[in-house]
């Protein structure tokens, strides 16, 4: 169909366009004179629309298929990617990370010299607990160091199966889950249960594994204010107007509502009774984040379900990581086998990931032994907690962020000097007297340009059992002094 | 002229085989999931209406008026394809993952909806399945002791990040020797291999950025290429035509629409893939990746310490510099018996990603005695340990798998993947088989791995074994008879086992 050779014409149209020039011609073939009026005009017409065709202007469609094999050797040889990575500058923070001279338990050499640990989220002083390293000892010697497999080829151990059934006991749920790493916990978590389309209510205050968790799993997400009901609850009725506009999509649209129990970036508790009345009046499941309050909140250290005697069946699914007060490695999630069961097939860092080393597994099922022996030991937290709390009240140019039982808290700079990079350098002149007298704190470290609401630079002064009195005076007073000193 | 060129980029003739699936076996093996999928319906049906006790678990009475959690489609495949072979996974252990292992018994009364342990334990069954490739599964020796002397010093957690005070001085020699290992200039480790590739790949590549990805790679590195927000575009399994031509079109068009020249772009692959046995060709990728002036990410999961003369890889089973790779990334768990994680490049990458790897600064550092054991593993495998265990562990993996696929393949097995890789694949095809193969096998006191969708297409399940520095020659000889028994009474066709 190529015999008329038309300049610069897409293929598309040259069939068209010879298919019209054809059917002319056989118009003009059974031209003849005695023919009707109207059929003389049409013939005209159709003879001067080709004529118009053949001599139109040409535009292209596409210019892909233009370019010359030369052109394209020209743009290969000249385009020039950005560098990998952009530059470090050599001063910056990270290039010099505080270096740990063996364990960092409560007596810590950080950087050579000898401190008292206050940055270590060591909660119940489990990280050199004789008992705990002689269980690990006896995994050691039992199973080796690794499992070399995931859960489903032959990496699940009995260790493994007694601490998931051993959790779910102490939380008194139906069944738990572990994972190999706290991080990968509520992050694989959130996305095996919401997906495109679905909605998730969270705070603002959400730590960084919830906010990636959320990304994995691209479903629409509404940010309440920090702690506040009333704002949830607004975003919770304009939700609802919005479902009865569009009933059939709402019946299949899930709804989450994700807290955490302890806010590891402002050390306050969730307002777990308001939200679970918010729960059954909106029809959301409550996705609860206890790295923080597990084995630290409540009578027996069950977390916060326990602290405000809330009924554990009403949270949907409770995640923690065991990386804080039961000083281990990893994270669990637990609840009923109805929604945790679902994580063994979807949860990715189950699924596509090595599990537990059996020696850590080990190590936190003593430290939950130790747990349910003892009780008091979490009285014994809270009281610390109280005293830590009252003894850096009145801290010139500083104030202090957090409850008074939890066992993270934040010291914040009273009044703001404007620039980000000037409060932190600040702080880390406070951070570094205290580390010259012995006091061992860190600065709280967040990714500047990820965090979806970045908290106020602070620094972070963790409880833990093992502390005494003399030691936790010393720290504040310490700490008062660097303030004055360098904060003038 | 292409051919040349290729002899001379490959320093050793690559073969790799990858049977297409005969016509027969591919239309029985869709009529066995069609009549598994009819007979689904029908339990199903019977469940809704009670002819049939339902042991799925159920949503809580108070919360009935919610929305339903799953959909009942989504969990179809769960109900009535896996659950009938579901004890083919899963399966409990209670001692060192090595060459020989002991399993904890569990029968299942009610057709594999719950599991019974009986307490007896199965001996001594031969491991197929744990990637254990030199064998430092173990709980006795050098590696052990050093474990059990920093386990007594530093314990067990570390209950800090390492941006904060988790940075211990057994991280920093760990990572100077990876990265003398790799033979690169810098190294940094993660307490998880996973979470290495989705937490650092976003660092690296981000909006404005191309992602070319592997047809068949890990969900680790699609969840890392998503989570960055760059343009992903998938090129066939280790196919470099395809690779060249994505290339091109990247760099000539730019960014759909706009047309904005693209900032970087990415190539992610890995060394081994685990479900077909296959190595990327390394050679020809390098030679893209430097004319089209892109960046490489080389994931190394199975290939560090099971590939190559001195157990470095796929970098040192070609030959190849290891500078010329950007980013090499690969994990402790499957060669050095350890967990986690690692990255190793140019001293810039790695002071960058000090910074800027989400890693870093939220989540925990990696237990001490663990990190013990990659360092002992290492040093034992470099030779620096003094004995010759290292050199003796690579030559007996690369024995094991020659002889291995070489019987397979004898005996009429149809095996995928590259000759010299410890991970072998055989084809089972059919749904039925996937189940009786792994029953027949535990039987006679073998462990193995089966696969079937959705790890792999829907008519490719596979057996996939294996091979250790640590199996003997005996045992391997004991797995290929036995097999050849196991295959002839899958080949006799036991259609339904296990009860419809």
């Amino acid at each position: 169909m190529a015999w008329v050779e038309v300049p610069g014409q897409e293929k598309v149209l040259k069939p068209l366009l010879n298919t019209v020039i054809i059917l002319g011609l056989i118009k003009c073939a059974n031209f003849s004179p005695q023919a009707p009026a109207y059929h003389l005009i049409l013939e005209g017409i159709l003879i001067l629309w080709i004529v118009r065709l053949l001599f139109s202007k040409t535009y292209k469609l596409q210019e892909r298929s233009d370019l010359t094999e030369k052109e394209k050797e020209d743009l290969i040889e000249e385009w020039q990617p950005e560098p990998l990575v952009p530059p470090v500058s050599k001063d910056h923070p990270s290039m010099n990370y505080d270096i740990v001279s063996g364990p960092p338990s409560h007596n810590i050499v950080v950087n050579g010299k000898q401190c008292i640990n206050f940055a270590s989220f060591n909660f119940l002083g489990l990280l050199d607990n004789e008992r705990v390293k002689q269980k690990a000892l006896a995994s050691l010697k039992k199973y080796g160091v690794g499992t070399c497999g995931p859960r489903g080829f032959y990496g699940t151990f009995d260790v493994h199966l007694e601490l998931e059934d051993r959790l779910a006991k102490f939380m008194r749920t139906e069944e738990a889950i572990i994972y190999s790493y706290g991080f990968a916990t509520i992050a694989s978590a959130i996305p095996a249960y919401s997906k495109r389309g679905d909605i998730v209510f969270v705070d603002e205050a959400a730590c960084f594994s919830i906010q990636k968790g959320l990304q994995a799993s691209r479903s629409f997400i509404k940010y309440f204010k920090h702690n506040d009901m009333e704002d949830l609850e607004r975003l919770l009725k304009e939700q609802e107007i919005e479902d009865q506009k569009n009933p059939r999509k709402a019946r299949v649209t899930r709804r989450f509502v994700v807290v955490e129990g302890l806010y590891i970036n402002t050390a306050d508790v969730c307002p777990l009774p308001a939200l679970v009345k918010l729960k059954y009046k909106y029809k959301v499941r409550i996705f609860l984040e206890e790295s923080m309050s597990f084995g630290v909140l409540g009578e027996h250290g069950r977390g916060v379900t326990e602290h405000f005697g809330v009924n554990i069946d009403d949270i949907d699914l409770i995640s923690a990581n065991m990386e804080n007060a039961v000083a281990s490695i990893g994270g669990f999630c637990c609840g009923r086998s109805f929604v945790i069961d679902h994580q063994r097939l979807s949860g990715q860092g189950y699924c596509f990931s090595a599990s537990l080393p059996p020696m850590l597994a080990a190590a936190a099922i003593e430290a939950l032994n130790i747990m349910e022996e003892d009780p008091d030991i979490f009285s014994v937290l809270r009281e610390k907690c109280e005293q830590v709390h009252k003894a850096l009240q009145g801290t010139p140019g500083m104030k202090v962020l957090g409850e008074s039982y939890a066992p993270a808290l934040h010291l914040q700079l009273e009044s703001s000097s404007g620039s980000r990079e000037t409060d932190v350098r600040m702080l880390r002149r406070i951070v570094d007297y205290c580390l010259e007298k012995q006091i061992a704190l860190t600065l709280a470290r967040y990714l500047d340009k990820e965090e979806r609401f970045l908290p106020p630079p602070s620094i972070r002064v963790v409880v833990t059992v093992e502390q005494t009195k003399e030691d936790i005076d010393r720290a504040a007073s310490c700490i008062r002094e660097a303030a004055l000193s360098i904060l003038k | 002229k292409k051919k040349w060129a290729n002899f001379i980029l490959y320093n050793k003739p690559f073969v790799e085989q990858f049977e297409e699936t005969p016509l027969v076996v591919a239309v029985l093996t869709y009529m066995g999931y069609g009549i598994l999928t009819i007979f689904g319906y029908l339990r199903d049906f019977l469940r809704d209406w009670g002819f049939e006790k339902c042991h799925v678990a159920r949503e809580r009475d108070a919360q009935k008026d919610f929305v339903p959690l799953y959909q009942d489609f989504e969990n179809f495949y769960t109900r009535n394809l896996y659950m009938r072979i579901r004890d083919n996974w899963n399966r409990p252990i209670c001692s060192v993952p090595g060459a020989k292992m002991d399993l904890v018994e569990r029968v299942s009364k009610d057709y594999n909806w719950t599991f019974e342990h009986t307490g007896m334990v199965v001996r001594e069954v031969i491991n197929m399945g744990s990637y254990n490739y030199l064998g430092f599964a173990e709980n006795t020796g050098s590696c052990a002791e050093a474990a059990t002397a920093s386990n007594s010093v530093y314990g067990v957690g570390v209950a800090s990040t390492r941006y904060e005070m988790g940075n211990l001085d057994i991280h920093e020699e760990m990572e100077q020797l990876v990265a003398r290992f790799l033979g690169v200039e810098s190294a940094m480790a993660f307490g998880m291999g996973f979470a290495t590739n989705s937490m650092n790949i976003p660092a690296l590549a981000g909006k404005g950025c191309l992602i070319l990805s592997d047809e068949l790679n890990h969900a680790s590195l699609v969840l890392g290429a998503r989570l960055s927000g760059s343009t992903i575009r998938v090129f066939k399994h280790n196919n470099m035509v395809s690779l060249e031509k994505m290339l091109k079109d990247a760099i000539v068009h730019g960014q759909p629409r706009t047309h904005r020249p693209w900032k970087k772009i990415l190539i992610l692959v890995e060394g081994i893939y685990s479900m077909e046995g296959s190595i990327v060709r390394l050679p020809e990728v390098i030679a893209l990746k430097k004319r089209y002036k892109a960046y490489l990410y080389l994931d190394e999961a199975h290939s560090i310490g099971a590939l190559g003369p001195h157990g470095g890889g796929v970098v040192d089973y070609f030959g190849l510099d290891p500078k010329d790779v950007d980013i090499m990334m690969g994990t402790f768990t499957k060669s050095f018996g350890a967990a986690g994680g690692y990255i190793g490049g140019k001293r810039e990458l790695i002071d960058y990603l000090r910074s800027h790897s989400h890693s870093a600064i939220y989540a925990t550092s990696m237990s001490p005695p663990v990190a013990q054991q990659i360092i002992t593993s290492m040093k034992i495998i470099m030779g620096e340990d003094g004995t010759t265990l290292g050199a003796d562990r690579l030559r007996q993996l690369s024995e094991n798998t020659t002889y291995f696929r070489r019987k397979l393949r004898e005996m009429g097995f149809i095996i995928y993947g590259n000759n010299d890789s410890p991970v072998v694949p055989m084809m089972l095809y059919m749904p039925a088989k996937i189940g009786a193969f792994g029953r027949e096998m535990l039987k006679r006191n073998i462990g193995t791995v089966v696969v079937g969708f959705p790890a792999t297409p829907i008519i490719e399940s596979r057996a996939r074994f294996c091979v250790s520095a640590a199996h003997t020659r005996d045992m391997l000889d004991t797995v290929i008879q036995r097999r050849y028994g196991g295959k002839k009474r899958v080949k006799e066709g036991k259609l339904f086992p296990g009860g419809l």
